[in-house]
């Protein structure tokens, strides 16, 4: 039970992370039609900045500093080369992006090497957030919580008590508030604003709102800036608690796009239950060492080595847990094409 | 209709266009000649790899420069065809198949043609920038598939095969590469020729129109999911019989042909070779095997260049090299293009030093990262630079910065004569309209 739940939120808080790539992601795409192909590069971006700067201004400031700088890139970019190739249409706008995403992975394997970078969370986020503990018999059975480390002697029970201790890492909880600060102030900078105001009408009238006066190349700029910055500080985030290392682009880069196609291109909420479903569905999987071997079996079925069957019923659904976000990405386009929670029928 | 008919004249003339013929007939030589001109085994294994590539590009073009459709995955479809030729093959040596080693190909293009159908079912479904996300999505589940099934994919070591099975046909045994060679060659020249039938045909017509107005594809009563599904699937035969031939060619298939950086390849060659011109992905493949065999062994940084020259060429070419060649030609046809020589050579130059100083500081700054247990000495272009001394790299800075000045202005004269230029072709074609 204690361990479904730390699986539980070690899931919630992977999908919580997920959602700060596709939130910018599918910021970027519902405004700008932009598929930014290297948004997951520039997720990387945000870790070794982060790194970098963590050694000259401390961790809590590289995490305001390296999203503003990533940010400040992203932005260059927009002005530079995805505003020059707007007027060639949208392939040619993806793979500008694309093109990024092979030039930032080489310059980060240039500046900071193959391999991966020590990277420790500061003192305040070192060990853990909170312990659950299960009492199996005895007195005061069931389970309890309790914040930070408990002491030893707390788990190892007294008497004919079983007690089990798991414990959640604060970086990962830290993770999880990151995102759900920025949850909410996306929405209320969306919904309660004058430039959000401005924003969701370039959303659907950018013509209209142009001729009342806005800069909507501008406004354009800005959003793939704030993106950046998102996909950075995630990457910050990201690159404390996992491991800052040149392949973490590829490892969450088209798990990304499987998020924002099942949640619904350019619906934000779609990506945020999109990041949540696809955050548990990696993680909760992983548990679970039976295969088709054993689902047949307790239906009555025998598949044994030798049949033509056995290869593919053999594997556990823990080994089969990296292709679940692809197989629901394709159950999701024959059954539910738009997505989730999209409304875009292109 | 009948009346359309009826208004047709009933004489029908219409000249052979005499400059097609000859284009193919060079194209056939060239297949035939260049392992006569080539003779090492090294250039030989490097001609099969381009012939190969070709038609694998070819095939990646009938999505992305004619139906409009930016596939990330095509590797799936030419890796999982390479994956059926060698299954099939190894069937072949253990007697266990009857099917001449020179049709093992086609296996592997029915492998293709099958996947295809079953994937791009999903696939096209959408167009534009969901397909992308789906392609990607679906290159990735095949990917992680070939890790999960070792007893298909061979695992880590892969499958190997031997290409001399069966009995020989007129003492062929493909044993020696030349002869594989031509089996490439030939398939090579049969799906060019095929392919480019098909943009003759009537679905390689409305895959055009698809790519430029969907919408009145639909208006008009096309179904242009149909259309995109019918393109897909030629492609994916195409790229099967290609991953077929690279089966044979090394005898070896691994896990990484169905890979994303493979389908990565593709796309990024196909672009840079051109993709709204037939003849680009020709080209684009031809520099794919330079670059993948030469480049990557000449520097470490070869990535980066390529990453680098792709994104210069989406901002201001986006016709690929192709659409460059073709600009030229219209430049000879009229006459102009010797104006213009003084100012390519002056391009050539400058663009030559900003190469010099830009390559002489990544290279320095590889060597740095990788190479540092070596000394701080490095050769570059037959000079010996120390990387930790301060004047190589002022150096470079330098000629960096002294080329990217000179380009600019060169670059400003080039724009000048070139719009003149053009202005001057445009008031020609508008006086012999006029004739």
């Amino acid at each position: 039970m204690d361990q479904l739940l730390i699986n539980v939120l070690n899931g919630v808080s992977a999908g919580l992370l997920l959602f700060m790539l596709s939130s910018g992601l599918t910021l970027i795409f519902s405004m700008m039609g932009v598929l930014n192909f290297a948004h997951a590069s520039v997720y990387m971006l945000g870790a070794y900045f982060g790194y970098a700067l963590t050694s000259l201004v401390g961790f809590w400031g590289a995490l305001v500093l390296a999203p503003l700088a990533v940010g400040a890139l992203g932005a260059l970019f927009e002005r530079t080369a995805l505003r020059r190739v707007h007027k060639f249409g949208h392939v040619p706008e993806l793979l500008v992006t694309f093109g990024v995403s092979y030039v930032i992975l080489e310059l980060v394997k240039l500046i900071w090497g193959l391999s991966s970078l020590p990277v420790a969370p500061p003192v305040q986020l070192q060990g853990a957030a909170f312990t659950i503990i299960q009492s199996v018999q005895g007195e005061g059975s069931g389970l309890s919580l309790a914040w930070g480390a408990v002491p030893a002697a707390r788990c190892a029970g007294s008497g004919e008590a079983i007690v089990h201790c798991s414990t959640f890492p604060a970086t990962r909880m830290f993770m999880m508030a990151v995102a759900l600060v920025m949850l909410v102030a996306l929405w209320l900078l969306l919904t309660h604003t004058r430039i959000g105001l401005v924003i969701r009408a370039a959303l659907t009238r950018p013509e209209m709102v142009e001729a009342l006066g806005h800069n909507v190349p501008r406004v354009f700029m800005l959003v793939f800036g704030s993106g950046c910055a998102l996909a950075a500080l995630a990457g910050v985030v990201g690159g404390m608690t996992f491991v800052t290392e040149p392949s973490m682009a590829a490892i969450v880069g088209s798990i990304i796009f499987v998020v924002v196609v099942v949640g619904g291109m350019g619906s934000l909420a779609g990506a945020f239950v999109g990041s949540l479903l696809i955050g548990l569905l990696q993680t909760l999987p992983l548990t679970v060492d039976k295969s088709l071997v054993h689902a047949a079996a307790a239906l009555g079925w025998r598949i044994a080595p030798g049949d033509i069957a056995y290869p593919l019923a053999k594997i556990t659904l823990a080994q089969a847990a990296p292709i679940l976000p692809y197989l629901l990405l394709v159950l999701i386009l024959i059954l539910r094409p738009k997505g989730l929670l999209g409304t875009r029928e292109d | 209709m009948s009346r359309i008919l009826e208004s047709r004249p009933h004489y029908h003339f219409r000249p052979y266009n005499v400059g097609r013929w000859i284009l193919w007939g060079l194209f056939a030589l060239v297949l035939l000649l260049a392992p006569r001109l080539w003779t090492s085994s090294f250039s030989h294994t490097m001609l099969s790899q381009m012939g190969i590539a070709i038609i694998v590009c070819l095939s990646y073009n009938v999505l992305l420069g004619q139906g409009g459709m930016l596939s990330f995955g095509h590797a799936v479809y030419s890796g999982l065809g390479s994956f059926l030729a060698i299954h099939a093959l190894n069937a072949v040596s253990a007697g266990k198949l009857a099917l001449p080693v020179s049709l093992v190909p086609l296996a592997g293009g029915l492998a293709g043609l099958t996947f295809a159908a079953l994937l791009g079912y999903v696939s096209t479904k959408k167009a534009g920038t969901t397909f992308a996300m789906i392609t990607l999505g679906i290159g990735e589940l095949v990917w992680s598939m070939s890790l999960m099934l070792p007893e298909f994919f061979g695992g880590e070591g892969g499958i190997t095969g031997n290409r001399v099975a069966g009995t020989p046909f007129l003492g062929i045994t493909f044993g020696p590469q030349v002869q594989v060679y031509y089996l490439i060659a030939a398939y090579c020249f049969v799906s060019t020729a095929a392919l480019f039938a098909l943009t003759r045909t009537p679905l390689g017509r409305m895959l055009n129109a698809v790519r430029d107005n969907p919408e009145r594809v639909e208006f008009i009563g096309y179904s242009t999911q149909q259309v995109r599904y019918l393109a897909f699937m030629v492609s994916g035969f195409f790229a099967g019989i290609g991953g077929g031939l690279a089966a044979l060619n090394f005898e070896i298939v691994t896990g990484e042909v169905v890979g994303a950086a493979r389908s990565g390849a593709y796309l990024l060659f196909v672009f840079l070779g051109g993709a709204t011109f037939f003849i680009g992905p020709i080209i684009g493949a031809v520099l794919m095997v330079i670059a993948l065999v030469l480049l990557s062994e000449l520097t470490q940084a070869w990535l980066l260049y390529l990453g680098l020259v792709f994104l210069f060429m989406v901002m201001y070419a986006p016709g690929g090299i192709a659409s460059l060649i073709m600009m030229n030609l219209r430049l000879a046809a009229f006459g102009k293009l010797r104006g213009l020589w003084t100012s390519y050579l002056a391009l050539a130059a400058t663009a030559c030093t900003i190469l010099a100083g830009a390559g002489a500081m990544l290279e320095m700054t590889y060597h740095l990262q990788l190479n540092a247990a070596l000394g701080p000495e490095m050769k570059f272009m037959g000079a010996t630079l120390n990387t930790q001394g301060f004047d190589s790299w002022f150096g470079a800075a330098f000629v960096l910065a002294t080329g990217i000045a000179l380009f600019e202005v060169t670059r400003r004269e080039f724009m000048r004569e070139w719009g003149t230029i053009q202005e001057e072709i445009e008031k020609e074609i508008k006086r012999r309209e006029a004739l």
